[in-house]
């Protein structure tokens, strides 16, 4: 348990901004891609202390914020019917949906239950052979073998009364899409430690290479980041453009080859569309054919789904990086924790979130 | 079902789990609702109530509904004793007398229920408080869930204190009596079997002999919370807000157990946020900040007490800050509603 207090030590913090100001001597523009680093930086403070012009820009890693409209719209569809038992992680929950969130929906009776783990869903169903149990399975690679695993074990077990509906998403598709945006600003990336403990780095080689930019494979505390920021920017120095992995403690080049065996037999890859930010080819995964009776989707018919997004948010601008929470005007007034207009201020690895619990305002993080 | 009729549009119309959280929602259903109803004046909200007529006389009520009913550290008995007897003296009052009810679910079997009460009557005893009067009452089976306790509390100030959230003045020394988190994440993680309660005990214990200690600095003892529900974010909002002050922490300074650290890490939480039930808030002038530390330091239960800030001499009021790790600032908003239903 020592780990915490080593990487997250004030001096060294200190040391590694003073070498990230004596290197840098151009603004760079770096995308850390995973929420979870997100808000690390803002927790901390750390953008808010880089050399003069260079910005972090904040990008899509945030699952429950991607996870299109329409899946959340169906989960309420799902969650509302008798015998219906829902489960997914807290943060999907309040996540708003077009007309209501699922925890909204609880407080009026469905069944809604938080899990920490998808096997706490195959265990639900395993107690309750009279109930329906869902999992709302979403989330990038980091979640995805977790996911497999629990769908494996559904099938060892037989049980009729177990399904998914599944909304994962692949980062490296993402990281495409934004670099051939002609608007992209994104002249470094960190990607994130936890996808790469799972997938290794090896599909960041031909980005970093085709694009010419720099990948650093980062970790989540405080002293990762500045680490990966400082490598980011040596790179950028010195004209590379490699990947090169800061979060060595955790992630080898091949990645967790078992994990990647599980997901690759449970699910297959998909187009899937990404909230905030459109269609993408081969972005996300779904279950393959040969679980697909684990599929929610299938055995729950929903019709006239009609998702509407509300009309002020600006959710896929956040998500691309193209905008600060703070530029949008419903920041803090109209859109809230408390009243989300959409769902990056409810994550908590949403970018909006980061900024509303940090009190950033918008004349103190555009200055 | 059709999808276009899944739910009604606002969630605003029942109560919510986190109504009861101790944050921002808690804050709105009392000043709309409750209060309203109850024609409460206008003042500072404390942990406990000058009882009118009686200078030296406080009063507190607390309701228990933790699940599970035993954990490690606690169960909902010994935790009842302490949440009012430290309601009782955050207003720097000594305990008196309690009263006790208990609301129990058919089918209850009698062993729990004989474990937390003879756990409420040795913690009563040890605190030193009688339990005067009582009641208890039965509901069929889903009315409730296994067992609630309500204790109600009288105490006596001591002579020289009168702490109150509103009197937090500029420059005052901010004391936490021992670390944070403990207790919330002891419940969640042995509710739900997340493991961490393997290394932790909840801190549930009573703080009633720390503010004795205190009662010497007599007027220099400015502000007394335990942060509860909502933890220490809501704990120093409110004070804040009460006393118009603007108040800033330094993140190193906080202790955090390495558990506790770890849990939030895993769950997204932060420590901050999380209940505790064994520690203290204290707000003192800059001058007897020490003599306080020393004070609190001569008791095992304020063995780890700190200095994590202060109030600044200037600042937007009812602004809680933060001096984080890298020695950047960020603002400690109150929480909305915690995510760990039913602690206490």
């Amino acid at each position: 348990m020592k780990y915490l207090d080593e990487y997250r030590d004030p001096v060294l913090a200190r040391r590694l901004l003073d070498e990230l100001r004596a290197t840098a001597t151009r603004p760079w523009r770096i995308m850390e891609v995973c929420g979870g680093q997100t808000h690390t930086l803002v927790r901390q403070g750390i953008d808010e202390l880089l050399p003069a012009g260079m910005r972090m820009i904040h990008g899509p890693g945030c699952p429950v914020c991607v996870t299109p409209l329409e899946t959340l719209d169906r989960a309420v569809v799902i969650a509302a019917r008798p015998g219906v038992i829902l489960t997914s992680f807290g943060d999907m929950l309040r996540v708003p949906g077009t007309r209501t969130d699922l925890l909204s929906l609880r407080a009026r009776g469905a069944d809604v239950r938080v899990v920490y783990a998808p096997m706490d869903a195959v265990r639900l169903a395993s107690a309750h052979p009279d109930r329906q149990v869902v999992f709302l399975a979403v989330g990038f690679e980091t979640t995805a073998p977790a996911n497999a695993m629990a769908v494996l074990h559904a099938a060892r077990l037989g049980l009729p009364n177990f399904t998914m509906l599944v909304s994962h998403v692949l980062v490296p598709p993402a990281m495409t899409a934004l670099l051939q945006d002609p608007a992209c600003e994104v002249q470094a990336f960190l990607a994130a430690g936890h996808v790469c403990a799972v997938m290794g780095w090896r599909e960041y080689e031909p980005i970093a290479a085709h694009y010419r930019v720099p990948i650093v494979v980062t970790g989540f505390e405080p002293l990762d980041l500045l680490e990966g920021i400082l490598m980011a920017v040596a790179q950028l120095e010195a004209g590379r453009y490699e990947v090169e992995n800061q979060y060595a403690r955790a992630v080898r080049r091949t990645g967790n080859t078992a994990a990647q065996d599980a997901v690759r037999r449970v699910f297959r890859v998909t187009d899937r569309s990404w909230r905030g930010i459109g269609h993408l080819p081969s972005s996300g995964l779904e279950l393959a054919q040969e679980y697909s009776r684990f599929d929610a989707a299938r055995r729950f018919r929903v019709d006239g789904l009609r998702p509407a997004e509300d009309a002020e948010c600006i959710a896929g601008a956040v998500l691309t990086g193209a905008k600060l929470p703070t530029d949008c005007p419903a920041y803090g007034t109209r859109c809230t924790p408390r009243h989300p207009l959409g769902a990056p201020m409810v994550s908590s690895e949403g970018t909006c979130a980061a900024f509303h619990a940090a009190g950033r305002t918008r004349t103190r993080s555009t200055t | 079902m059709s999808a276009l009729c899944p739910a009604p549009l606002h969630e605003d119309e029942v109560v919510l789990l986190g109504h009861g959280a101790g944050g921002r929602l808690s804050a709105e259903l009392l000043d709309r609702l409750i209060l309203p109803a109850l024609d409460g004046g206008p003042g500072p909200m404390e942990d406990a109530a000058l009882l009118p007529g009686y200078r030296e006389l406080v009063m507190s009520t607390d309701s228990f509904v933790v699940s599970p009913l035993f954990f490690p550290g606690g169960d909902i008995g010994s935790l009842a004793v302490h949440g009012t007897v430290n309601d009782l003296a955050m207003r720097g009052a000594w305990p008196l007398a309690l009263s006790v009810s208990f609301i129990a679910e058919e089918g209850l079997p009698l062993t729990e229920l004989r474990s937390v009460a003879v756990s409420l009557g040795k913690a009563a005893q040890q605190v030193g408080v009688p339990v005067i009067t009582g009641d208890t009452k039965v509901v069929g089976r889903g009315a409730a869930d296994r067992l609630f306790v309500n204790t109600t509390g009288i105490g006596r100030r001591h002579g020289s204190l009168h702490p109150s959230a509103a009197l937090a003045r500029p420059g005052d020394a901010v004391l936490l009596s021992g670390p944070i988190g403990l207790h919330g994440i002891t419940v969640l993680s042995t509710r739900e079997g997340l493991g961490f309660e393997a290394d932790i005990a909840s801190d549930t214990r009573p703080l009633h002999r720390l503010v004795a200690a205190l009662a010497p600095l007599g007027a220099a003892v400015h502000v007394l919370r335990d942060p509860t529900r909502g933890g220490l974010a809501a704990a120093l909002n409110e004070i804040a807000r009460d006393s118009r002050v603007a108040v800033e922490i330094e993140e190193p300074a906080v202790p955090v157990p390495q558990a506790v650290a770890s849990a939030c890490d895993m769950l997204g939480l932060d420590p901050l946020v999380v209940a505790n039930e064994g520690c203290l808030v204290a707000f003192v002038t800059a001058d007897a900040a020490e003599e306080a530390l020393t004070a609190l330091r001569s008791l095992p239960e304020g063995a780890r007490a700190v200095r994590i800030g202060e109030v600044l001499p200037e600042g937007p009021a009812a602004r809680v800050t933060l001096r984080t790790l890298v020695g950047a600032r960020r603002i400690v908003d109150m929480p909305l509603g915690e995510q760990l239903p039913r602690i206490c």
